[in-house]
């Protein structure tokens, strides 16, 4: 197991260990974030606002005098969990979805494909930002846009390998077997997809913690007194003519964790197709 | 069977992109019953949003009666239907106006930000997607990759941050607010529009590039091409005569997608330069929980949306050979 | 003679290692050599360093190349290019990957002479008219006016030769060019390739792994293995005297000897029989009117060339595509037509083997699991005594127990194959259906396969329906052998019924291209007598398929009158107007 992690690491390009390393980097964050925060991340403990880079506040100080790093860390913990989270379920049910298209009669694929079809035909915003207006932005709610926005485009590219991979000789054999479509499914169909769909569900992430901070952004995602890094950026809008930190930092830190799923992503070896061996 | 391509062409397409276009009506059909479905969730209604909680119960009735909101659902839909298709989506009480004129003071001002954002970045990204296609492999296709790969992932209000820092705050060159007063000349309106565009740019650039770069990497690996090289056509020469008209399609399916962005998903820069759009206009009427308004606005960006994917989808069926002469 | 392409210490890499080591030969002007080798042999590789190209991920590292003045290695990317296409061209293996599918035949044939400035655009499409005239192609006039897809492979490979010719080029380098092709299609682009290649007094370099059609082909044989020279002669000597051991393997496999016992013959009760059966698609039927019968431990063996219906008999036998009419008896018992109406027994007594081992079997699973879910799921079996099972077939197949935790991604194409049979084996089948499953891998890992399926046969007593478009793999195996043409059953009959003369005009076609392993050969067929002239085929009428292309085809009875089924001399059954079949009888 050990080697096949270090064999895996050494088959990634340049930037795709530096992805890895942000990912890892924000995995972490996300999770211990909190705990190394400097400051009470609502306590106002600087003497300035807007304050550049100091020793005692490293990225600075916010609107309110509050040290900007600490809330960066805090926050860490909504852009990343929130995403990881919609994006698993936007990943499960599209290829869940998928495998029930690819070993059902023609109806209920194209039942399926026809309403999956509409979705996609409201771009990813739109889509969200009427949801939002309807159902609100607590957590849950937004967790449950994000996935309902993003599912679409899951389901599409998992429909397309499951359709593909059950034309596969392997599986018209297993159909010559005598097997039932469940065996098909999950035993012939899915470990085959399971490489592409990871790639897929890291993109789906990106796209979902873009969405998620740019809601927050709008004052529609994440409320006070809660805050993800888009909600950092959006409360400290007015410093940009003084060119804060407080509003660059959070933007950039959103920018270093998609970036570096991106890359890891790019690199991944044989991506879209399987990797040899069975680890 | 050898007919003029021409007329093989018109009887062969026609009657896929007729196909296209119903499938496309029957998709905008659906995508309307999903936004009114959704906007139906929303506990309350306009009459007692407009009027507040300590409303009578009369006053709201009589509101409701008023716009026709306390008929059944199905009915309100097809009136609705029938109103955005005739031109009148409804009345914004948020606003106090017609919908119409609301979004006609705006759509003008949405679509001339994403043309000009279309002029600066289609030569750009195709320019990058070939360059970087015809050096498969080499520094400069990494570097350009990681350059994309990176843009892509980018927040867009980190982009429009950064070019306000730069141009606006450290150079002082452009405005930061994106204002145009109605007699302004053409040179004001493009420095208005400068940074707006130059974001939007940034963000479908990449996308563009990378999916132009794709599509003809996708021909080059194609046998045809190997056989072009050793009937001694030099490689440029090749990527011209033979490898772009069969990557046409493709690309312009990543064109138009990509533009398609312009109109849904300038929402941030919108907002960010206060420019008066359409898609910042949709984020107030969220704010606002102006239903009218906001079903108004997603129906406008979806059609756009399906406009542009028929276009696209013309072109591939245009540009397939298989369909053109057969 | 004079030396005219010369090749001495060729070395190519790709990545680390060495994929052709230092290579060397020559030919005279005007000669044909012929590089020969299966797969990863470095035929290929070798061909196109002698036009200084390698392919992404190669590079030339060493050696040098010599066609007539030019040291070809020394050149830089515009000597090249001016060399490619015009002293020296290229015909693919596949032409209809090779031609760009948006621009026109003509445009493409005459870019060559154009772009080198050979001759103007009217001179060049003169002459691309000329060549099409002398390769005999159809519509010489006009079939450059045609887009690819609108053409046949035959055709286009045919077309691809114009374009190499026309520039007049001193060498042309011919890879696999009828490798694509059905062996009847095979026979006329030979033929029309070397008159084109002899009219212009070129040197050739043809590269193939089919030993009897370079026997047509070349002068001279320089065979490959991984990337060296096992022997280097010609074409006489080595085809006749082979001296290397190597080479004596290739010769062996090309023509493979009967390796199956004969089936016991006498009034066995049939397994399998199938009856008036239709197949096909709502609009268009695939199969017409098929009748057989297979008994217990027989082997029928089912010919045809692509697009002729036979893959689809053994999915209408599996239940995967459902007949549209007719009736398939098993063991005496009617078949259920769709796979959802067929009960464990029923599937487990029949099982299907692909072409293709590597599409056929799961890259998600190992060895054992691909073997031991059969066993699983018909037989019950688990654990240690499923463990032990799998062993037991791996040993069966000759492959080692160890195999069994391995994924099928490292495996070669051979063993892959074998798993692809074992997993068949594992249910205990009655009847197993092989489609081509020798046709896809080397022909000395072919030929072993055969072996395998003969020794299995007569150690466990199973029947197969044998599907292969290369007769002589059908011949070395099969007990019955039908033919297929176009979905119909043109012939059936006992192996030996196929030696006489009196057998189906197509049958007759099919056996007489198959090259025959000497010089010489392709210049003693003649070409074929054109079908005699026929009135307008009757609308409606239930016609011969092979009408068309049939040389023996009868004015006005063919065109008029669906054909009817006689008996043979040699006892066959055929589906021909003419009882004699292609045999001159008193008619």
């Amino acid at each position: 197991m050990k080697n096949a992690i270090r064999s895996w690491v050494k088959a990634l390009s340049g930037s795709g260990r530096v992805g890895l390393s942000l990912v890892m980097l924000w995995l972490f964050l996300a999770v211990f974030g909190p705990f190394l925060a400097p400051y009470d991340p609502g306590a106002f403990v600087a003497h300035d606002v807007f304050a550049g880079f100091t020793a005692a506040h490293p990225l600075g100080s916010d609107y309110l005098g509050r040290d900007v790093l600490s809330r960066l860390l805090s926050g860490a913990r909504y852009s990343v969990g929130l995403a990881l989270a919609a994006a698993l379920v936007a990943s499960t049910t599209g290829t869940a979805l998928a495998l029930v298209t690819a070993v059902s009669p023609r109806w209920v694929d194209e039942g399926i494909s026809r309403f999956v079809d509409t979705l996609i035909s409201i771009p990813s915003k739109i889509l969200s930002l009427v949801l939002v207006a309807v159902v609100g932005s607590s957590l849950p709610l937004l967790l449950l846009v994000a996935s309902i926005t993003y599912f679409p485009g899951a389901f599409r590219i998992a429909r397309s390998l499951a359709v593909n991979l059950a034309q596969m000789d392997y599986v018209q054999v297993a159909r010559c077997r005598g097997e039932g479509a469940v065996h098909i499914a999950l035993r012939e169909i899915l470990p085959n997809m399971i490489h592409p769909m990871l790639a897929d569900f890291g993109l789906r992430f990106v796209f979902i913690v873009l969405l998620l901070s740019g809601l927050s952004f709008l004052g529609l995602g994440v409320q006070p007194p809660d805050a993800d890094l888009g909600s950092l950026v959006r409360e400290n809008i007015s410093g940009l003519g003084e060119a804060a930190p407080a509003i660059l930092m959070p933007a950039i830190a959103i920018a270093t964790l998609t970036v570096g799923v991106n890359l890891l992503i790019d690199s991944l070896p044989g991506r879209g197709r399987r990797i040899a061996g069975k680890e | 069977m050898a007919g003029p391509a021409t007329r093989g062409l018109l009887a062969t397409a026609l009657p896929l992109i007729g196909k296209r276009i119903a499938s496309g009506a029957l998709t905008l059909l659906l995508v309307s019953l999903v936004v009114f479905f959704i906007a139906q969730l929303l506990p309350g209604d306009a009459a007692q949003e407009m009027l507040g909680q300590a409303a009578t119960a009369d006053a709201v009735a009589a509101l409701r009666e008023k716009f026709g909101l306390d008929r059944p659902a199905p009915e309100r839909y097809v009136r609705w239907l029938v109103g955005m298709l005739t031109g009148d989506p409804g009345y914004s009480l948020v606003a106090n106006m017609a919908v119409a004129d609301v979004i006609a003071a705006r759509l003008p001002n949405s679509l001339l930000l994403a043309a000009l954002s279309a002029l600066v970045s289609v030569p750009v990204a195709l320019t990058i997607g070939i360059l970087s296609a015809m050096h498969r492999d080499t520094r400069l296709d990494r570097g350009l990759n990681v350059a994309t790969l990176s843009m892509v992932a980018l927040p867009e209000f980190l982009v429009a941050t950064v070019a306000v820092l730069i141009f606006s705050v450290q150079l002082r060159w452009l405005p930061s607010i994106a204002l145009i007063p109605a007699d302004a000349s053409p040179w004001l309106v493009l420095r208005s529009l400068a940074m707006p565009i130059l974001s939007l740019s940034v963000i479908v650039i990449a996308q563009m590039a990378r999916m132009t770069r794709a599509a003809i990497i996708q021909q080059l690996n194609q046998p045809y091409v190997e056989m072009a090289l050793l009937k001694g056509i030099k490689p440029a020469r090749v990527v011209l005569t033979h490898v772009l008209p069969n990557a046409i399609g493709p690309i312009v399916n990543a064109m138009v997608l990509s533009l398609s962005y312009l109109l849904g998903g300038a929402i941030i820069v919108e907002t960010i330069f206060n420019y008066p759009g359409l898609a910042s206009l949709m984020v107030n009427a969220v704010t606002s929980r102006d239903m009218p308004l906001l079903q108004a606005c997603a129906m406008i960006f979806c059609t756009a949306y399906l406009l542009l994917a028929l276009v696209a989808d013309t072109a591939a069926i245009l540009a397939n050979p298989r369909l053109r002469n057969r | 003679m004079q030396t005219h392409v010369e090749v001495r210490g060729l070395n190519v890499v790709a990545g680390g290692t060495t994929i052709v080591a230092d290579v060397g030969f020559s030919i005279p002007r005007g000669g044909v050599l012929a590089l020969i080798g299966e797969s990863g042999s470095g035929k290929t590789t070798i061909a196109m360093a002698l036009m200084g190209y390698a392919r992404l991920g190669c590079r030339i590292a060493g050696g040098s190349v010599r066609v007539g003045d030019t040291d070809v290695l020394s050149l830089d990317e515009d000597g090249l290019a001016a060399l490619r296409g015009d002293r020296v061209s290229y015909i693919a293996q596949s032409a209809a990957a090779s031609f760009n599918p948006s621009r026109r035949i003509m445009d493409q044939v005459v870019e060559p002479a154009v772009n080198h400035g050979r001759m103007d655009r009217a001179a060049a499409e003169t002459k691309a008219v000329a060549l099409f005239r002398s390769l005999a192609l159809p519509d010489p006039e006009s079939i450059g006016e045609r887009y690819p897809h609108q053409l046949s492979g035959g055709q286009l490979q045919r077309l691809m030769a114009a374009m190499a010719l026309i520039t007049g080029p001193e060498l042309v380098i011919l890879d696999e060019p009828t490798t694509a092709l059905d062996v009847t299609t095979q026979i006329e682009v030979l033929r029309a390739f070397k008159q084109a290649v002899r009219e212009q007094g070129a040197t050739a370099v043809y590269v193939s792994h089919d030993l009897a059609v370079v026997a047509q082909m070349a002068d001279a044989i320089v065979v490959l293995n991984k990337g060296r020279i096992r022997e280097n002669g010609s074409a006489v000597q080595v085809l006749q005297q082979p001296e290397d051991e190597y080479t004596r393997t290739l010769m062996a496999a090309a023509r493979p000897e009967r390796v199956a016992v004969e089936a016991p013959k006498g009034a066995a009760a049939p397994l399998l029989e199938i009856k008036g059966l239709n197949a096909g698609y709502a609009a268009t039927p695939i199969l017409r009117d098929i009748n057989l019968t297979i008994v217990r431990g027989a082997t029928l063996g089912v010919i045809g060339e692509s697009g002729s219906g036979k893959s689809t008999l053994a999915r209408v036998i599996a239940g995967l595509l459902p007949p549209t009419s007719g009736s398939v008896n098993f063991d005496g018992a009617r078949l259920p037509p769709a796979l959802s109406m067929r009960n464990k027994e029923q599937f487990r007594r029949i099982q299907l083997v692909f072409q293709n081992a590597d599409t056929a079997l799961n890259p998600a699973h190992s060895v054992g699991d691909i073997i031991g879910r059969p066993l699983t799921f018909y037989h019950g079996l688990k654990g240690a005594a499923a463990t032990r099972r799998v062993a037991e077939l791996l040993d069966l197949i000759k492959l080692p127990a160890s195999l069994a935790d391995r994924a099928c991604g490292g495996l070669s194409g051979g063993q892959k194959q074998r798993i692809n049979l074992a997993r068949a084996l594992a249910a205990k089948p009655d009847l197993i259906m092989c489609d081509e499953v020798t046709s896809a891998l080397d022909t000395v890992v072919g030929a072993a396969i055969l072996d395998l399926l003969a020794e299995l046969k007569r150690e466990l007593g199973l029947a197969y329906l044998f599907i292969s478009h290369d007769i002589a793999t059908v011949r070395a195996i099969a007990d019955d052998i039908m033919v297929l043409y176009a979905g119909t059953q043109v012939e059936t009959g006992r192996r030996q019924g196929y030696e006489g003369v009196a057998r189906h005009p197509y049958t007759d076609l099919l056996i007489g291209s198959v090259p025959e392993l000497r010089p010489g050969w392709l210049e003693e067929q003649g070409a074929r007598p054109a079908p005699p002239a026929i009135g307008q085929p009757k609308d409606g009428a239930d016609l011969c398929r092979f009408l068309p292309r049939c040389s023996w085809r009868v004015c006005g009875t063919c065109e008029e009158f669906t054909p009817p089924r006689h008996l043979t001399p040699g006892g066959n059954i055929i589906l021909c107007h003419r009882p004699e079949g292609a045999s001159e009888g008193a008619s």
